[in-house]
């Protein structure tokens, strides 16, 4: 049993394939992870054992056939802005606390497909806006491997889940590091793909431009094996590209002799944890010993990432939100006078804290007399940046990174100064922005909690990112680490 | 004071495509409430906007008919404001980039021609309808119309009348139709107005404040509120009296505009370029392709009619009304070479009995060389107009050709003289009186005269013969 919950996707498949195990055992061992160890980290907020046993038993009438996909009857936990069928959806919000969703996100659809089990919905921050896990309706995420310490967000609950065993898998999004950060904090592998890779149909949108759906697991070869599911064309999502297909894990054990690795220096400067870029600076080491070459590289405009974020994001999701009125679906305020009031109160109850002052900063910045001098700046700004990246692109394959200033802070230790709490996104926000591949994945503990590091690439370098995120995890252990719970 | 109105006019059009602009709901009308609604159109969470490539080509048809620039990079952009019709929130529209930009529009007002500029035409989606009528104190909100492609064609303040406004909003309306980009049915919405009014001093440069008044669905409606409107503004300005911005509505019933609530006039839209979609991009491949598939424009055709064939300028109206008559003229025309009789028998006879069918001209059995035989017949005196009208009503109801019916009928025209001079013999013996009137110089005595000898033949003497044979004998007469 203990095996099972540890194991990583490649072994569960040879064991469902070969009978050793079946769909239903291992989800009934992983349910009962949730039923151990979910009421102390408050990584799942909605689990329905019976619908997920029977998709459990369809699965393995599925392997009994003999005609299966190597992630049939694996359990799965997805972020709670996956719009899924029959389940309650809600972003964590007050906003969607009633909404039952009419229809699957496209990567649901896939993930069901394929007969992969879903385990339930995971904690996040509300409507994705955060980095701590602490900005949800259904309160806030323990980090497993110190439950006095935020996991990272806004997919904290997945990243979480993963790191205490409670899936094998995961599914999140990254609009401004959601993946990659959570996964640092919680000593696991994130991956945020290109824009455009993964279809948004289904995704709660949060920033148009910037969301990308990612696999959480423990290794990289584990996020390879669930990317192949997810990638793909699909005309419900005009940003979705159609490319030839792609099997992610094909490239995993290529040889990096020669590889070159970009240190931005403006990554690596004031602000970082001296013990941070120690811990990267090993993992380095046992990349050059692997015939990797380190290349000092710039990104210029690297400072200017966080205000044009706080700008764009801000603003899209102004608009993205505002179909929550209280008219159709979702929160409507019991007592209201006019159309007005009902707008007002609704909004009000519905969203919390942090969303609504993304929601004023948005407006604001599209407001007649700023829109030229934010948004519009904003956007331009961005353009430069996707410039820096492919200057250094020029110089070399991947770009390294930290992926957080620091490990993760203590619950409740940010709540009152959300500027710092944007500021740590310094690392990931450009990846987003320029709409490139960055992956992220453990390099060593500081105080007992993991930190990770950040491999970016250019555009549909995902192969690349993994094969280098695999020869790492191959010459280290950190990601074999699990919590005491 | 000589004062000018100055009046702009924006169209908003509903293309008639199959399904709605950013969904695949389908967008034909008529349907109960909340029929045609699919999940993008009722903005659930999660969902996203696909265009719908046919719009592209209808607006490029347009853009093509204005002579206008078509932007072959064209962006659709959110316009944000809260109301229960409008589900995101935001209504996907075109701000900075529209598809088509400029153009121009040539309008007859009486005798005059006159040409009004377009400042641009863009595609956005049409929002819901409210209801409140049967809804137990509440609003009923019905989403069908939301997502139904529009083009909003925005004229320059080029009108200076109401007639020149309607003059322009008919030819406008035509326009779209012949073009098969609307169905045009303003009664179901398929082309809304509103109107643009202010008021200066003859001569002046600036323009005065302008008023909206949005929303008229006919053309009446158009030319009484822009009347209203005028004399309302000129009457305040009489008085000194300045005049505020305003959205204003048309009360029907009392024939006066009337401004809305101010709040609804401060609209800050927040556009920005919407991220969910990709810019447009037009080839001049795809423009070409259209411009070949295109009809010829009523007035081209008109023209050709008025020059080629010697119509009357109302006559060639009638005909380029709608293209599928204009073709269906020019076929019955070129084989039966009697292009008045055509054109008087297709605006009369074929067109009412058309529109007693309740069937477009498509739609007809009767075929233009079957028609086109009936006016040869005609032509060559073979049958009167009188039978010639007997001959098309079987032809609206059954599938026979004209000789057949002709034969059926017995309505072959008689012609041969001899039985005409019998019947004309007895009638001038029978009408004594009639023939000395004629005789004595009344010219009109005749037609009677030869109504008579019509008579006898059953309606089958052909008329112009009647009358030179009758002729022929009150000369003898007289003598």
């Amino acid at each position: 049993m203990i095996a099972m919950i540890h194991a990583t996707l490649k072994t569960l498949s040879s064991y469902l394939a070969n009978k050793t195990l079946s769909s239903v055992e291992l989800t009934q061992a992983f349910l009962a992870q949730i039923d151990q160890f979910n009421s102390t980290l408050n990584a799942f907020i909605a689990v329905d054992y019976d619908k997920t046993l029977l998709e459990a038993k369809v699965a393995d009438k599925r392997l009994a056939k003999g005609d299966f996909h190597p992630l049939t009857g694996i359990p799965i936990a997805i972020k709670d802005l996956f719009c899924h069928q029959g389940w309650k959806t809600t972003c964590c919000s007050t906003m969607l606390k009633n909404f039952i969703s009419p229809y699957d996100a496209h990567v649901v659809e896939q993930c069901k497909k394929t007969n992969m089990v879903i385990l339930g919905h995971t904690n996040m921050d509300e409507f994705a806006m955060g980095s701590s896990n602490e900005y949800s309706c259904y309160g806030p995420v323990k980090n497993p491997w110190n439950t006095d310490f935020t996991p990272g967000g806004s997919s904290g609950g997945s990243a979480a889940s993963v790191a205490a065993r409670l899936t094998p898998v995961a599914l999140g999004t990254d609009t401004g590091g959601s993946i990659r950060q959570p996964a640092s904090f919680c000593g696991i592998t994130g991956l945020k793909p290109t824009y455009g890779l993964i279809s948004r149909y289904g995704i709660i949108a949060f920033a148009s431009s910037l969301d990308q759906c990612g696999p959480m697991a423990k290794t990289a070869e584990d996020c390879a094996l669930l990317l192949n599911i997810l990638a793909g064309f699909d005309e419900r999502d005009s940003t979705s590209l159609a490319r030839p297909f792609e099997d992610y894990t094909h490239h995993l054990t290529d040889s990096i002799n020669g590889l070159k690795i970009g240190l931005p220096q403006e990554y690596f400067s004031e602000g970082l944890d001296p013990k941070v870029s120690d811990l990267i600076d090993k993992a380095l080491k046992a990349l050059t010993e692997l015939g990797a070459q380190i290349v000092d590289i710039n990104l210029p405009n690297t400072h200017l990432s966080i205000p044009a974020y706080y700008v764009i994001a801000p603003a899209e999701a102004s608009a993205n939100l505002a179909r929550y009125d209280g008219v159709r679906f979702g929160h409507r305020a019991s007592h209201y006078n006019d159309l007005i009031d009902l707008y007002e109160k609704s909004r009000a109850e519905g969203f919390g804290q942090e969303v609504k002052q993304r929601i004023l900063i948005g407006t604001y910045v599209l407001s007649h007399g700023y829109y030229e001098a934010y948004y519009l700046k904003a956007q331009k700004v961005r353009r430069l940046i996707a410039n820096d990246f492919q200057a250094a692109f020029e110089k070399c394959d991947v770009i390294a990174t930290p992926v957080t200033p620091t490990a993760a802070f203590r619950l409740g230790e940010r709540q009152n100064d959300p500027i710092k709490m944007y500021l740590s996104d310094i690392y990931t926000i450009s990846v987003n922005l320029a709409g490139l591949p960055g992956i992220s994945l453990p390099v060593g503990f500081i105080n007992k909690l993991p930190i990770g590091m950040q491999f970016i690439g250019n555009y549909f370098a995902e192969s690349r990112l993994l094969n280098v995120a695999h020869r790492l995890q191959q010459a280290t252990n950190w990601h074999n680490q699990q919590p005491n719970l | 004071m000589d004062w000018e109105a100055v009046i702009g006019l924006e169209v908003h059009v509903q293309l008639n495509t199959q399904s709605k602009i950013f969904s695949n709901a389908p967008a034909q009308a008529g349907q109960a409430a909340n029929q045609q609604v699919s999940l993008v159109d009722l903005a659930m969470p999660g969902v996203l906007p696909v265009l719908n490539k046919a719009v592209i080509e209808k607006a490029i048809r347009l853009g093509i008919a204005l002579a206008a620039t078509i932007n072959q990079k064209n962006v659709f952009a959110r316009k944000n404001y809260f109301y229960p019709d409008l589900p995101k929130g935001y209504q996907i529209s075109q701000m900075d980039l529209p598809i088509i930009q400029g153009g121009t529009l040539s309008v007859a007002i009486g005798t005059l021609q006159k040409t009004i500029d377009i400042t641009r035409a863009h595609l956005e989606e049409d929002a819901g309808k409210l209801l409140h009528n049967n809804q137990s104190g509440l609003t009923g909100i019905d989403l069908n119309r939301a997502g139904i492609p529009l083009l909003e064609i925005v004229s320059e303040p080029d009108m200076r009348s109401p007639e020149e406004a309607v003059a322009y909003a008919r030819t406008l309306h035509k326009l779209v139709t012949w073009l098969d980009i609307s169905a045009g049915d303003m009664e179901a919405g398929n082309f809304r107005m509103d109107a643009n009014v202010s008021i200066r001093k003859k001569n002046a440069e600036k323009f005065g404040t302008r008023r909206e008044i949005k929303n008229l669905n006919s053309f009446r409606f158009l030319e009484e509120a822009i009347r209203y409107e005028i004399a309302w503004q000129i009457n305040c300005l009489e008085q000194n009296k300045t005049i505020e911005q305003a959205t204003v509505l048309f009360d029907e019933k009392a024939g006066k505009t009337c401004a809305m609530r101010s709040k609804e006039n401060a609209h800050d839209y927040r556009y920005f370029p919407d991220p969910d979609l990709l810019p447009m991009i037009i080839s001049d491949e795809q423009i070409e392709n259209v411009r070949r598939a295109m009809p010829k424009l009523p007035d081209t055709i008109k023209a050709h009619f008025i020059n080629t064939y010697h119509l009357s300028d109302y006559d060639a109206s009638l005909l380029t009304a709608q293209p599928d008559i204009a073709t269906y003229f020019e076929e019955v025309a070129a084989i039966s070479q009697q292009s008045k009789l055509a054109a008087n028998w297709i605006n009369g006879e074929f067109l009412a009995y058309l529109n007693k069918q309740h069937i477009a001209c498509s739609e007809t059995t009767i075929s233009a060389p079957a028609l086109a035989a009936l006016i040869t017949k005609i032509a060559e005196g073979k049958l009167s107009h009188k039978l010639a009208k007997q001959v098309f009503d079987k032809m609206t109801t059954s599938a026979l050709s004209v000789d057949q019916i002709i034969q059926q009928e017995g309505l072959e025209n008689i012609t041969d003289s001899d039985e005409i001079n019998q019947w004309v013999t007895e009638v001038i013996a029978n009408n004594r009186s009639l023939v000395q009137q004629f005789l004595a110089g009344k010219e009109k005595t005749l037609n009677a005269l030869v109504g008579q000898v019509i008579k006898r033949s059953s309606g089958k003497a052909n008329p112009n013969q009647v009358q030179n044979i009758l002729r022929k004998h009150l000369a003898k007469s007289a003598k």
